[in-house]
């Protein structure tokens, strides 16, 4: 049989430019509905199932290549990294006795001022199975999931700063959003001088922009920004990241000022997923001022329905 | 069956069965979801989509707009993209495949090439507009990964075409 037939003797269902015109319509159906709705939520995880066995065996051959690095690693690098964690060791535990004290006399305090406790989050562990491939987006998949009692809006953490947040959870895997995805937002807070403003991703490894910040504002270069736990997303005093240059243009009201982040956003294998974060008191409803009486009236017959 | 490769390659090929349609796509798969980063992200060939412009090129019968537009779906769940985005690239991908088939078979293998690279860049266009809609912008390095792409096009056409050949010649009694 020849492919390069002409003449339509036989009936070969729609015609191509019928199926473009289908499928594209239903690839528009589907984005529109992804984009604004959660319907397909359920569907996705069905056929993440379905695909993980071999998303796994993908990401075999890098972990082969890993672990068999780690065996052939020779003994006096070892030996040498021995001695250094060693080291480290003592010099951490000088720190921790130092910090036990501390927290000691501040829960003491605490209880004279009858504050309420802030709550000691509890980890998890987790591994990066793979980076994402889409170079649009700035996003990991950890190897814990629903199973492990992951919940979307958790933060991640590495030794040195805040890393992301879980964005989506499937059963064995979940999705973090790095802090430097494009327009994703951090409340922060300046370690120096306790200012409060918002840290953006740029979409950029390696870079966030702080916004909206005047030109006359307190920053210097080297200001450590930690996390303000304003937002009840993220736990408070985590460190997000640093101050690396400011352009002060007294033509804009603004300054541009450009932060790198302090956590190994790409370095790293092992993070931490901080969770049980203490549930913040409802927001106060807006209170309805008297030139809108209408409107008000309005909204609370909408309510009595 | 006889393949008409133009005038200059006419071999005898294997009639492509099922399975090794569906073989070729699976490791076509694999291959995307390899743990690819930074640079070799920027630059990595769609394996997929190249699978899928063979098939469509050379079985437009077999391989259509529909498997094309299932494994798109499969290929957003993997990438966590929006459902449709892949779908979509690949949809208008297969329809140029199909639309051309007969234009890129009368061609030698470097000349194919030079047709696959609008294809490919059609159906990258396709990604990144969706992508642009939703997000506000385009990472424009994206499209080197059509062109890399459209390089692989000779290579993997040949490895595909010599697993089609029997094994034994047939004009051998």
């Amino acid at each position: 049989m020849d492919d390069t037939r002409t003449l339509r003797f036989f009936n070969r269902g729609p015609s191509p430019v019928a199926r473009l015109v289908f499928f594209c319509a239903l690839s528009l159906l589907l984005l529109f509905v992804d984009a604004r709705y959660q319907y397909l939520e359920s569907t996705r995880n069905v056929l993440a199932v379905i695909i993980y066995p071999f998303q796994r065996l993908t990401a075999l051959p890098g972990e082969v290549v890993g672990s068999i690095s780690v065996y052939f690693e020779t003994q006096s690098r070892l030996q040498e990294e021995n001695a250094q964690l060693r080291q480290q060791h003592d010099a951490d535990a000088a720190q921790l006795a130092q910090l036990a004290a501390i927290q000691s006399e501040n829960t003491q305090l605490r209880i004279l001022q009858e504050l309420k406790e802030r709550v000691d989050y509890p980890m998890q562990t987790a591994e990066i199975v793979y980076v994402e491939r889409d170079i649009f987006k700035r996003k990991l998949i950890i190897n814990k999931g629903s199973q492990a009692n992951v919940v979307a809006g958790q933060v991640v953490v590495d030794d040195f700063g805040v890393v992301g947040q879980v964005t989506r959870v499937y059963p064995w895997l979940s999705e973090v959003t790095l802090v430097t995805d494009k327009d994703h937002a951090v409340p922060i807070q300046f370690l120096r001088n306790g200012l409060r403003a918002v840290v953006f991703g740029s979409g950029d490894i390696g870079e966030m922009a702080l916004r909206y910040m005047s030109v006359s504002s307190d920053i210097e270069v080297g200001d450590v920004l930690v996390t303000s736990g304003i937002d009840g997303t993220y736990p408070p005093n985590l460190p997000v990241a640093k101050v690396v240059k400011i352009e002060r243009d007294p033509a804009y009201p603004f300054a541009r000022i450009t932060c790198a982040p302090l956590a190994g956003v790409d370095r790293h294998r092992a993070l931490l997923i901080v969770s049980g974060l203490p549930k913040l008191p409802e927001r106060p409803e807006t209170v309805e001022t008297k030139d809108e009486p209408e409107r008000a009236k309005k909204r609370l017959n909408r309510r009595k329905q | 069956m006889i393949a008409n490769n133009g005038p200059r390659d006419q071999e005898f090929l294997l009639p492509a069965n099922t399975g090794f349609i569906v073989f070729s796509l699976f490791v076509a798969v694999m291959l995307n979801w390899l743990p690819w980063h930074g640079w070799a992200l920027v630059l990595r060939p769609d394996f997929v989509a190249l699978v899928l412009l063979y098939w469509c090129t050379h079985k437009p019968h077999r391989i259509g707009i529909g498997i094309a537009w299932v494994v798109g779906i499969f290929a957003d769940v993997a990438d966590a993209s929006l459902f449709g985005q892949h779908a979509l690239a690949y949809t208008v991908l297969a329809f140029g495949g199909i639309v051309l088939h007969r234009r890129v078979q009368m061609f030698e293998l470097r000349q194919q090439a030079l047709h696959v690279l609008p294809l490919l860049l059609l159906s990258y266009a396709a990604y990144a507009v969706v992508h642009w809609q939703v997000r506000g912008y385009i990472a424009w390095e994206y499209f080197l990964g059509a062109v890399v792409s459209a390089l692989l096009w000779v290579p993997m056409t040949l490895l595909l075409q010599a697993m089609r050949r029997p094994r034994h010649d047939p004009n051998e009694l």
